[in-house]
């Protein structure tokens, strides 16, 4: 079964945002893995890139499917976790520690579009 | 197979010098390729297999034996439509008549030739009651391009009312409306098209959102090019609604698309044209029995209701008006009429214009010819029974099976239902290892993974060609992988077992491809 985290800001695609003072850790939900399979490559965006939320910022392909990813919130990537390049599959070993990107929040006021954990989970039902 | 002596790649098999031919002594100064320059000449030999022929004709006679296709049994691929290709389709595509011919033949040459065109491109504009047909495109994406290249063409041909605000004009629209179940390939050819994809919600039961719809035409209207959509969705359901929406999308100026993957379910009960949509493309290698699999050949003609005709592509065969002061106008045949006459002469014209090209020539030929059979063995009253029996057939499997595989959405499907795994998951047993499980009993895998609406599914696609017996052997089939994921369930984890290869990392292929072979070469 798929694990929830708390504290996290959730999208209905699946994206998740760890807030950090000025920053947000953006990834894809344990769900999401496990609804993907295995994961085979990210496409990430680079850094300086900027990414809007309800946008497309990059793409996350399994051995079933590819999706893409799209933004929670808008900003400025300030660094991509490159780890992913090698090793996709460490999303499926644990979503929420790996991010993908991190971002520096244009608009922190966009977070008060995104549900929190236990809305997440009625999403996912 | 013995693999030892005839190898898994002909690679494998090869030695240095060895061939299968000799050539005349002379033959190095005879041909030789000092004439061509010196940037176009290999440095070195190209590293292809040397084998003897026997060893080639046994490695590649042993490869086919592991082969499966709709010859060798069930083949329930859903949204490929994998009919039986009827014997006396390839008979007649391997005519010298035909296959011999050349596309730059002149047309007073090949009438025959022309004749099969221009009547298949009529039975299909019957069938699918529209207009006209190009059977140019090559495959169904292609077709896809080749009607959204129409569409643009016909928008910036519009003539812009007077009074409209300055810059405007019909050419402008450039959004295509496509729902979010659709096929891969109408986002892809509407980018290819330079057109802007906006994406259209379905509902639960995967139909399309007319609110949604409703909603984006209000934002938009105007600059809504197209819809595309698929009927019945990719869901196999068939789409209640149709006729509304292709009417909002007229009201907004757009034209509406018809993707035919799915038109087997409908062939000979109801008619694209006649739910609205403007252009369509029919994918000849599903609905009219042609075979594909391996890359095709496939064909994928594009059909316009009237008033679109001028905008499809080049070459086209026409009949032009018989005269009736001249005698047999409008017979075929040979007509040797003086040089500028005959054109005029002629009873079917290959015309080969300026404006839209899309391919090659008239497109995949031999394919057109074993279409055209197909309709003409079936004939009028039976090509009626294709849709009904395929449904039928769909709507047997659902309700036989959906005891044990999970069904998502109740009651009537069209030509192919979905399901969403099995109904037990307890044991962990997936899609992928159902469809792995089914072919250590000799069938070949249902689509799996597809529609992306579901996590878990499996898309079965019967066609009308399957007897019950074979429908019922499937049938008991799964319902004994169902009891096997119950009972053990990693025998059916860790399928298949019967077949030449067992289960492939599929991960390890997607994330390190290797896709050339150099190892034996110089041994």
């Amino acid at each position: 079964m798929a694990n929830f985290e708390s504290g996290l800001y959730y999208s209905e695609s699946h994206e998740y945002v760890r807030v950090e003072g000025e920053y947000g850790y953006i990834g894809i939900s344990d769900y999401a893995q496990h609804a993907l399979g295995n994961v085979v490559y990210v496409d990430m965006p680079e850094v300086d890139d900027e990414v809007t939320a309800g946008e497309e910022f990059g793409a996350v392909e399994s051995v079933k499917a590819a999706s893409d990813l799209i933004a929670p919130v808008s900003g400025t990537v300030v660094e991509i976790n490159e780890s992913l390049d090698d090793e996709p599959e460490l999303l499926n070993k644990d979503a929420f520690a790996n991010w993908i990107i991190k971002v520096q929040l244009s608009d922190p006021s966009e977070l008060d579009n995104l549900m929190d954990v236990e809305a997440y989970k009625k999403h996912c039902e | 197979m013995n693999r030892t002596l005839y190898g898994n790649l002909i690679f494998e098999l090869s030695k240095k010098g060895r061939k299968g031919y000799s050539l005349p002594q002379d033959y190095d100064r005879t041909h030789t390729t000092a004439e061509l320059p010196e940037a176009l000449r290999r440095k070195e030999a190209a590293r292809l297999p040397e084998c003897d022929e026997l060893t080639v004709v046994r490695h590649y006679t042993n490869l086919s034996h592991n082969n499966f296709g709709v010859n060798d049994g069930f083949y329930p691929l859903g949204s490929c439509t994998m009919k039986y290709n009827p014997v006396i389709n390839e008979e007649i595509a391997a005519m010298k008549a035909f296959a011999g011919l050349h596309p730059l033949q002149p047309a007073e040459t090949c009438q025959g030739a022309l004749e099969v065109y221009y009547n298949l491109q009529q039975s299909l504009a019957e069938l699918a009651g529209l207009s006209e047909f190009t059977l140019n495109p090559c495959a169904g994406a292609h077709g896809e391009l080749t009607g959204l290249m129409v569409i643009r063409a016909y928008h910036e041909s519009v003539t812009v009312p007077e009074g409209s605000p300055e810059g405007s004009h019909e050419g402008s629209r450039t959004k295509v409306l496509i729902p979010d179940s659709a096929h891969g390939t109408n986002p892809a050819s509407a980018a290819v098209c330079g057109l802007e994809v906006v994406e259209v919600k379905s509902l639960a039961d995967g139909t399309v959102d007319v609110d949604h719809l409703r909603q984006l035409l209000d934002e938009m209207g105007d600059q809504v090019a197209a819809m595309m959509m698929t009927n019945p969705n990719t869901l196999g359901i068939f789409e209640p609604r149709v006729l509304e929406i292709t009417e909002m999308v007229h009201k907004a100026g757009g034209l509406m698309y018809y993707d035919g993957a799915n038109l087997n379910a409908l062939l000979g009960e109801c008619r694209p044209g006649d739910m609205g949509f403007d252009v369509m493309h029919i994918n000849l290698h599903k609905t009219f029995s042609t075979p594909h699999g391996g890359g095709g050949p496939g064909s994928g003609p594009v059909g316009v209701r009237k008033g679109l005709e001028q905008f499809l592509p080049y070459p086209r065969v026409t009949r032009p008006t018989p005269d009736p002061s001249r005698q047999g106008g409008a017979e075929l045949r040979i007509v040797t009429a003086p040089a500028n006459e005959r054109s005029e002469a002629l009873p079917l014209t290959g015309e080969r214009g300026e404006g839209l090209s899309i391919g090659s020539f008239f497109g995949n030929y031999g394919v057109m010819l074993k279409a055209y059979a197909y309709i003409l063995s079936l004939g009028r009253e039976n090509v009626k029974m294709v849709g009904p029996l395929a449904t039928l057939n769909a709507n047997y499997i659902k309700e036989s099976l959906k005891d044990d595989y999970l069904l998502p959405i109740e009651g009537l499907c069209k030509h192919e239902v979905v399901f969403d795994g099995l109904v037990d998951k307890s044991t962990g047993v997936t899609t992928m290892d159902v469809a792995k499980r089914l072919l250590d009993y000799g069938y070949h895998a249902p689509t799996i993974y597809f529609p992306l609406l579901f996590h878990e599914s499996l898309m079965i696609e019967p066609t009308e060609n399957e007897s019950k017996e074979t429908i019922d052997a499937f049938i008991d089939v799964m319902h004994r992988i169902a009891a096997e994921a119950k009972s053990d369930p990693e025998l059916v984890k860790s399928a298949p077992h019967n077949t030449p290869i067992g289960r492939v990392d599929d991960v390890l292929a997607a994330k390190q491809p290797v896709t050339t072979y150099w190892k034996s070469i110089e041994a």
